[in-house]
């Protein structure tokens, strides 16, 4: 069903990881991805593993939650999982006609799957402890030093808390036309990729339509309470750092200074 | 034609946090021909139901018969099931998307796959039928229609599938009183020409009272009550316990103190003239 996409949903919980200040969580979740990045033999996954688990733990979000996220990505896993096994050059284990399975496309292509894995738990991990709101103000506090260049860190803040926003609405939107077409004899799942597509129209244009009346009730709500972008507006909760904040600090750095120690040593 | 649920239960999400019965052994009988009223509060399971009767929501365990076809065994073909059964969603405007009216009605017969002469016969019916002129509407776009137009075309796109139980969900919610008067009618209308079961949800106690043969009450996924309206409107605590009203007529007769269940103007008038007589 479409409502199982659980990439970019929040889950509601009162944990420590949840109490977080966004801007900590959303440093850690970069980190976590060049981490990814540098680690390159199993050891230093085992490691990034662990971390993430305990994170999982610590935020009380069911690991059957985060797992069904997965399941749409489960695609491209494979995807790259098999261009990499058939791709990469090197000692020749296993051919069949022009297919060729080496060693070293073996290790790339497990190695790619397991970050890919990690890479997506990680970064769900930052959405599903963190209010959308408190994670787009969070982006903005980042993003504001540029505001000297010009740099629109507010209207872009601002767009991206609509979008996530209105993720849900419009998925709902789009389970209740689907549903209605399907009540008018509409079928979604049988017939060749031209016969589907096309069966796609009567849930499109409903749903643009749909989405273009609430864009125009949401700008008329916000101009109708003076919204004026971001200068001179001040904010009802302050972020302040507090010291589970520098504490996760310091954990983030000396989880740093282990990967890159480590990826030396191997 | 006759439906029978049995013990029909249906949790959403099952297994995740979200969890939620939205249904909890829900049992009723609809008879051939009757028009049948659904009444509860927002959010008390009404369209949950409604979508397992054209077999949209998979119940998680209970029976649905319908016309005698057990619609919740499995391999029981969906297509079926929705040329028999008509479901005319919520706010069904939101569903147009073609180019013109006369397409747009059409676009359900044609997924039944019938003539094109056959489709065309049904869309002028089912367009008259909802109160427009064929002709002045037919090139129209959906789109740049009133409201009350938007959705009678909606309804029509369901009528000329021709199904044997047509179901509505708050079909007059946020309309004008003219176009729920409108819409009323029309359904008054198909019921008496079709014969067919009718099943309506409505927050309008008055136009339950007016035009039901039967009414169902649920609450929080149960049924509370089922019956004639005046079986169901002559119990005014049970209902406001579940957040529901009597309709205005009955309240205003018991506010005078007549004892008797009062549903319709006529019956109102005679009554109070006796009370006046007295
Ligand atoms: N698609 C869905 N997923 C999860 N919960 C739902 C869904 N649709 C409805 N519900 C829940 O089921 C209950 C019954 O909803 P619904 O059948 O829409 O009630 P009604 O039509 O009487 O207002 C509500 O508590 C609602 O939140
Ligand atoms: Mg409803």
């Amino acid at each position: 069903m479409i409502r199982d996409i659980t990439l970019g949903q929040y889950y509601a919980s009162d944990s420590l990881i949840h109490r977080l200040d966004p801007r900590v969580k959303i440093i850690a979740t970069l980190l976590f991805i060049i981490e990814l990045f540098i680690v390159d033999n199993f050891i230093g996954f085992a490691i990034c593993a662990a971390v993430l688990a305990i994170v999982i733990a610590v935020s009380k979000v069911p690991l059957s939650f985060i797992m069904r996220g997965l399941k749409p990505v489960l695609f491209i896993l494979f995807f790259t999982f098999a261009l990499n096994i058939f791709m990469v050059k090197g000692e020749v284990l296993w051919s069949w006609k022009f297919l060729h399975i080496t060693r070293e496309g073996i290790q790339i292509a497990v190695f790619m799957a397991i970050r890919l894995v990690l890479l997506i738990i990680g970064s769900s991990m930052l959405t599903l402890a963190t209010k959308p709101l408190s994670l787009t103000d969070g982006i903005e506090r980042l993003l504001s030093p540029l505001a000297k260049f010009k740099f629109p860190s507010h209207e872009i803040a601002m767009m991206m808390t609509i979008a996530l926003r209105f993720i849900p609405t419009l998925l709902e939107e789009t389970d209740k036309i689907m549903k209605a077409q399907q009540a008018r004899g509409a079928d979604f799942e049988s017939g060749g990729l031209l016969k589907r597509a096309k069966a796609l129209i009567p849930v499109l244009v409903p749903l643009f339509v749909s989405a273009f009346r609430i864009a125009q009730d949401l700008a008329m709500a916000m101009e109708a309470r003076c919204y004026r972008g971001g200068e001179n507006r001040t904010r009802m909760h302050e972020m302040k750092l507090r010291k589970r904040d520098f504490i996760a600090f310091i954990l983030m750095a000396a989880f740093l200074a282990i990967i890159i120690i480590e990826a030396r040593m191997f | 034609m006759s439906i029978k649920v049995t013990k029909l239960n249906h949790i959403y999400d099952k297994g995740m946090p979200t969890e939620q019965a939205a249904l909890t052994d829900v049992s009723f009988e609809i008879n051939d021909g009757e028009l049948v009223g659904i009444i509860g509060h927002t959010g008390s399971g009404k369209s949950t139901l409604l979508q397992h009767l054209n077999g949209l929501l998979k119940a998680t365990s209970g029976s649905i018969e319908v016309g005698g076809v057990e619609i919740t065994r499995p391999g029981v073909s969906m297509v079926e099931i929705r040329k028999r059964v008509g479901l005319v969603f919520q706010y069904p405007e939101y569903q147009l998307f073609e180019v013109n009216v006369a397409k747009d009605v059409a676009y359900g017969p044609r997924n039944l796959g019938l003539s094109e002469e056959e489709i065309d016969q049904r869309v002028r019916e089912a367009i008259a039928l909802v109160g427009l002129d064929y002709e002045t509407v037919k090139d129209r776009s959906p789109f740049e229609l009133s409201g009350g137009q938007k959705r009678a075309v909606a309804i029509a796109g369901v009528i000329a599938m021709r199904p044997e139980v047509l179901i509505l969900d708050e079909p007059t919610a946020g309309l004008d009183p003219k176009a729920h008067k409108d819409i009323l009618n029309m359904i008054t209308e198909v019921h008496r020409r079709t014969g067919n079961i009718i099943i309506l949800v409505s927050h309008n106690m008055g136009d339950i009272a007016e035009i039901a043969d039967k009414v169902i009450v649920i609450d929080s996924g149960k049924v509370v009550t089922v019956g004639s309206p005046l079986e169901v409107f002559s119990q005014g605590e049970l209902l406001k316990s579940v957040g529901l009203d009597l309709p205005p007529i009955t309240e205003f007769c018991n506010a005078l103190g007549i004892k008797d269940t009062v549903l319709d103007m006529e019956d109102a008038v005679g009554k109070i003239v006796d009370l006046i007589k007295e």
